[in-house]
């Protein structure tokens, strides 16, 4: 996966990542990248939970308090290890020999396919927390429908995430209450940081043709169906919170098709570093 | 437990019989009276042992964000996320003696509460990650599984199960340094270097040597210690060598030699200056350490009044739909 996208750096319309896989601009290349759309899946599933326990992964030891700090590690140990088995059958499906190590250590941010969402930085504790909880709603409806996919392999894998994914959300959603109803201080970090990650939530539920696509192959989700789910999900924790749902509308996307914010290329120079500097070594 | 007027005849009769007990090698529980400096030494061990577990995750934190395969850095995250429930555990602990695990937090971050020197030492490549696990986790099983038969009941018994987590750690952290040893030139080289920082600092986990040691005695008495600093350090030298050995290793201390007549690796002498500067406050770390545990206690504040203020509410909440 080395090849350059020179020349076509001036196209617009068209994300390196797929530039990367040889193919030309615009519409027709989103649709000549697109592989067997179960692996394009998985990276997606992989991609959202690896770089969100990777932020998480941040906080160990730099938490509010002792429990957060161990419920923060055991969310984080949750997503990687999801993370690790959806990139493991997206590198058995692909058949390139790529295993979970390879595609997380050894692509770039261009073909990462994870949502904007995850990638945004720790910032305070309220923001952690609704993104963390703006996510699991997000994690849990769609995991729940692809437990019952006819895919054996991604049903199988859905149905192990889905049960940690619940506990997450649990947990999150009582941080937004507790933050969102506790202090005017906290109130009002939480409402801020409902705001500023607003943007990115769009994204999770654009149905595009990897959906399609995927469904015919035995992994059906039906994203308007998750997203009016977690409208009403969402509305709920927002109201007992006392927090208001944001009313802007214009929302940030890309990361599904490796057009990315810009915090996730350091994220990965930090991830990637020791990797990468050792090509071909075991640890 | 105050005194009343009449106390010193009574309390003669108490420590006779706590010192009964700790002759008969029973446990002290914390329902049982035992004396004020028995209590307070015994206070001062347990949160430097949490402060240590709590401090102690920091130096291993560094590295989660670069580990360099999926495996490990779930295993980093994981052995960092066990040090985190030892502390609270142990802290846990010290409220059986009485005191408010809160006021000890606070002389934490007030710098005036000791922790293990150890982790005032950097953490400068992912091989350190195996060193600290194998050498660090290594020194503190051999200091635990004595411990583990410490004369306060509490604390034993928090020892048992934190060993068991901790010989997980050094059996991991062996691993990676068995896996660097094997790899790359550049993966030795890299281990090689983490050994050669780390030996003798934990060689110093062990505290001062026996002469220097002014309260073991009294301890060792109680049996709240059960070997001295030397002898456990010396234990420790010598399960240490041959695990060396086994992976090509070369330990940084040219007067390492086997003596037959005692049947122990010989030593040599530990650098005490650096280890009574480091204990000062003075060592590589020791400034990063307690800034970072500040820095996150004074970020959690507001999100700790939030807590509360929402518990009462809610609380009001259940009264007011009570009544
Ligand atoms: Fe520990
Ligand atoms: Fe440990």
């Amino acid at each position: 996966m080395t090849a350059k996208a020179a020349g076509h750096d001036d196209e617009p319309g068209i994300a390196a990542g797929e530039a990367a896989a040889g193919t030309r601009p615009v519409a027709g290349a989103r649709r000549a990248a697109l592989g067997d759309p179960l692996v394009e899946l998985l990276f997606r599933l992989g991609d959202d939970r690896l770089i969100l326990g990777h932020r998480l992964s941040e906080l160990t030891g730099h938490g509010p308090i002792l429990e957060e700090d161990i419920a923060t590690a055991n969310m984080a140990l949750d997503l990687i290890g999801q993370a690790a088995s959806m990139l493991k059958l997206a590198g058995e499906l692909e058949g390139k020999g790529r295993d979970e190590d390879a595609l997380a250590y050894f692509r770039d941010a261009v073909q990462f396919r994870n949502c904007l969402l995850v990638e945004q930085p720790n910032g305070d504790f309220a923001q952690t927390m609704a993104r963390q909880f703006l996510f699991d709603a997000y994690s849990v409806l769609l995991l729940d429908e692809l437990s019952r996919a006819s895919h054996a392999g991604i049903a199988a894998v859905a149905a192990k995430s889905l049960k940690e994914a619940k506990y997450h959300l649990r947990h999150s959603s009582e941080w937004v209450l507790r933050l969102g109803d506790g202090t005017d201080e906290s109130h009002a970090r939480m409402q801020r940081a409902i705001g500023a990650l607003w943007r990115f939530t769009g994204e999770l539920f654009v149905a595009d043709e990897v959906e399609a696509a995927a469904a015919a192959k035995g992994a059906a989700v039906d994203l308007s169906g998750v997203q009016a789910r977690w409208d009403t999900m969402v509305d709920d924790v927002l109201a007992r919170a006392t927090l208001r749902r944001p009313t802007d509308t214009a929302m940030q996307r890309g990361g599904r098709s490796g057009r990315h914010t810009e915090h996730l290329g350091h994220l990965l120079a930090t991830m990637q570093i020791v990797a990468r500097s050792h090509p071909g070594a075991t640890w | 437990m105050e005194p009343t007027p009449n106390a010193p005849a009574d309390e003669t009769a108490l420590n006779a019989a706590f010192e009964a007990k700790i002759a008969a090698g029973d446990s002290i529980e914390p329902k049982d009276w035992m004396p004020e400096r028995y209590r307070k030494q015994l206070t001062r061990m347990m949160s430097q042992h949490a402060h240590s577990e709590i401090v102690g995750m920091l130096p291993e934190g560094n590295w989660i964000t670069r580990a360099p395969s999926l495996r490990r850095k779930m295993s980093l995250i994981a052995k960092v996320q066990d040090e985190a429930g030892h502390g609270l555990y142990i802290y846990c602990g010290t409220e059986t003696l009485g005191v408010d695990r809160f006021d000890l937090y606070n002389q934490l971050l007030d710098g005036s509460a000791k922790y293990s020197s150890i982790f005032n030492y950097p953490t400068l490549s992912w091989a350190d990650m195996g060193v600290i696990g194998w050498l660090v986790d290594g020194a503190a099983i051999v200091n635990q599984t004595v411990l583990a038969k410490t004369s306060y009941g509490p604390y034993a018994r928090a020892m048992v199960r934190i060993c068991k987590e901790e010989n997980f750690h050094k059996r991991q952290g062996y691993e990676i340094c068995a896996t660097l040893a094997a790899g790359t030139p550049a993966q030795r080289e890299m281990l090689q270097d983490a050994v050669n920082r780390f030996w003798w600092p934990a060689l110093m986990m062990f505290g001062p040597s026996d002469k220097d040691s002014p309260n073991s005695a009294e301890l060792l008495r109680w049996r709240v210690k059960r070997k001295t600093n030397d002898e456990l350090r010396q234990r420790f030298v010598n399960l240490t060598v041959p695990q060396a050995q086994a992976i090509g290793i070369t330990l940084p201390d040219p007067d390492l030699r086997y003596n037959e007549a005692t049947k122990n690796w010989d030593f040599g002498e530990i650098d005490w200056a650096e280890f009574f500067e480091v204990i000062k406050g003075n060592g590589p770390c020791n400034k990063e350490r307690l800034a970072a545990r500040n820095k996150a206690h004074d970020d959690g504040r507001w999100v700790r009044e939030a807590a509360t203020a929402y518990a009462e509410k809610q609380a009001k909440k259940r009264q007011t739909e009570a009544a």
